[in-house]
């Protein structure tokens, strides 16, 4: 992989903010489903124990009592595997919280593929589309530990639900954040271009950086996007790589069906109609492997981005 | 305490009247839950009127008790009685479920003053209202969170997971209240799931339990203050009731549970419930 590593996955960035943000406030509680040291809310649970509350294996119940906490003032965030984020939390997640917009944070650790050894059953290609279709919910995904970080907190300082999406391991600086700011709603340019633009969330930013570089040796001028807010998508920004460059490659660590790339193809649907492409998780089923393995097959790779590039700009 | 004579037949004049609201609320609307709204009425009534520490004016108030109506579709009880405390005016009841009107055919505590909770969707309210009460633990406030379940929405599995949590956390400050009243949407609740020992249910899972008739307002009023005397658990009182409470022709049958009212219907109904005003 391209790029220098943080040295610390996105998860332990998220636990250790946590501890941060629980030093300023005492209404920042926390709580896990039996998976805390995989998500990380153990580094709260030992900083503030008073303040974690380990539910047990009763996601649904944790959304629920998470949805309860919030009308007393505190601000829950709840902690599982993001496939069980959706699919076990995804009544009180609807009825509950985003229905009244409360405020609660939902964490899915171990996204898109991450916890590649574990299986289809634990993989995650169908949170970003859920959330997405949350009224009141904003939908959060950094790309590496730092940005992990600065997401964190702006969870915690708006107002209202938030989904914030977190990868299984350490992954390769995207960004300089003392020059590129995080602010929610707000794409960010890493890198500019003139023919093509990539738009890319976790994951797969740092493979569109390398796949730019490919690009590049060939006489292709890609512009690079980081969305780390997929929703409210950055509008203004998808319009302006529209209309700057021959058309948009999305990339996520996601389906195809409903993610980022189907943000991006609203966008221009209603405003500024542009050759889109897609690079995603087909609607399918994945399976069990290294990771490197799977997202070769399943199609999330540099090289792939480089050739829907291609297609686009030729 | 136990409540006076005459307090007793005040409440007992409220929930007449109440019924009778009730009734025309739901004649007018032509949707809406006959059923469980009356096998409630009294549970409903002696917590808004009698028990529950709550400021109309200020809803939001942050020490105020909380009650979450976990069989939402109960809703028109819960409208009428925040109604007349004066959390909206009484004429919003005239517009039930109509377009427009802030009281949804489900509670919708984003629009409705009073409403603590969104609900609806069966058995998510006992895990918001032990989220309530741990809440009022963690941050020493001295409020009571009381949740009312059907008996149908206890065969909903997450009410159980929500029962091991308060009973976990010793949530003493939360009350569950059940509604007892053995029948649900197609047919009893012994034809369609039975819950066999509900009070050995519950004990099992760490709760305290008080046994009731769910129409005696005294007898809810005092399992209600025995319920605060009992420290380290979270407690359920299990109150037998009848659907369709009031209405003879409703009484126990599964029919009423969310059907429109017809015109004959509506003035047997109100024949019967003529005492009431």
């Amino acid at each position: 992989m391209a790029g220098s590593v943080t040295g610390k996955a996105m998860r332990q960035m998220y636990g250790e903010t946590l501890v941060e943000l629980g030093k300023k406030h005492t209404n920042l509680v926390v709580l896990d489903a039996d998976v805390s040291g995989s998500t990380r809310s153990c580094v709260f649970a030992e900083a503030f124990p008073d303040r974690f509350y380990n539910v047990g294996i009763a996601e649904m119940n944790m959304a629920a009592m998470a949805a309860g906490l919030s009308t007393t003032g505190l601000v829950p965030f709840i902690n599982t595997f993001a496939c069980f984020a959706v699919l076990r939390c995804a009544d009180p997640i609807r009825s509950l919280i985003a229905y009244t917009n409360l405020n609660v944070k939902v964490v899915g650790a171990y996204c898109g593929l991450s916890d590649s050894f574990d299986g289809a059953s634990h993989h995650a290609t169908m949170d970003i589309n859920f959330f997405r279709a949350m009224p009141n919910f904003l939908v959060l995904s950094p790309s590496d530990g730092p940005e992990a970080a600065l997401a964190t907190e702006a969870a915690f300082r708006h107002e209202g639900p938030v989904y914030l999406r977190m990868h299984r391991n350490e992954l390769p600086l995207t960004s300089d954040y003392e020059k590129n700011k995080f602010e929610l709603g707000k794409g960010v340019v890493l890198r500019d271009g003139k023919d093509v633009t990539l738009i890319a969330t976790g994951l797969m930013v740092h493979l569109a950086l390398a796949a730019a570089d490919t690009l590049a040796s060939q006489g292709t001028s890609a512009r690079v996007v980081n969305i780390h807010t997929i929703k409210p998508i950055d509008r203004d920004l998808i319009v302006k790589c529209a209309s700057e460059t021959k058309g948009i490659v999305v990339a996520e660590e996601h389906s195809i069906t409903g993610g980022l790339g189907s943000a991006v193809a609203e966008v221009l649907a209603a405003n500024k109609p542009a050759p889109v492409a897609f690079v995603g998780v087909e609607n399918t089923f994945t399976e069990t492997g290294d990771y490197e393995s799977l997202l070769t097959k399943y199609g999330l790779t540099a090289g792939n981005i480089v050739e829907k590039a291609k297609k686009i700009v030729k | 305490m136990p409540l006076k004579e005459d307090r007793k037949a005040q409440l007992r004049g409220l929930c007449a009247r109440f019924r009778n609201t009730l009734i025309d609320i739901l004649y007018k609307a032509q949707s809406g839950h006959p059923g469980g709204s009356l096998s409630a009425t009294e549970i409903i009534t002696t917590l808004y009127f009698e028990k529950m520490k709550i400021d109309p004016k200020n809803p939001k108030w942050e020490d105020r008790d909380r009650f979450i109506l976990g069989k939402g579709h109960g809703a028109p009880m819960l409208y009428i009685n925040l109604a007349e405390k004066g959390y909206f005016p009484a004429e919003d009841l005239q517009r039930l479920r109509q377009f427009g009107c802030h009281l949804q055919g489900h509670p919708c505590a984003k629009d409705t003053p009073g409403v603590e909770l969104s609900t609806g969707p069966l058995g998510l309210g006992l895990g918001a209202g032990a989220g309530m009460a741990l809440g009022a633990k963690a941050q020493k406030k001295d409020f009571y969170t009381y949740v009312l379940m059907g008996d149908g929405e206890i065969q909903e599995g997450v009410i159980w997971e929500a029962a091991m949590s308060a009973s976990k956390f010793r949530l003493d400050n939360l009350i569950g209240i059940l509604d007892y009243n053995g029948v649900q949407l197609d047919g009893t609740v012994d034809q369609i799931m039975p819950l066999g020992d509900v009070k050995a249910k519950w004990e099992a899972f760490g709760w305290k339990t008080i046994e009731v008739d769910g129409h005696d307002v005294g007898a809810i009023s005092e399992a209600i203050d025995t319920a605060k005397t009992i420290k380290g658990s979270p407690v359920i009182i299990i109150a037998k009731t009848v659907k369709g409470k009031g209405v003879s022709f409703m009484e126990g049958k599964n029919g009423w549970h969310g059907k429109a009212i017809g015109p004959d219907d509506y003035k047997a109904a109100k024949a019967e419930l003529a005492g009431g005003k």
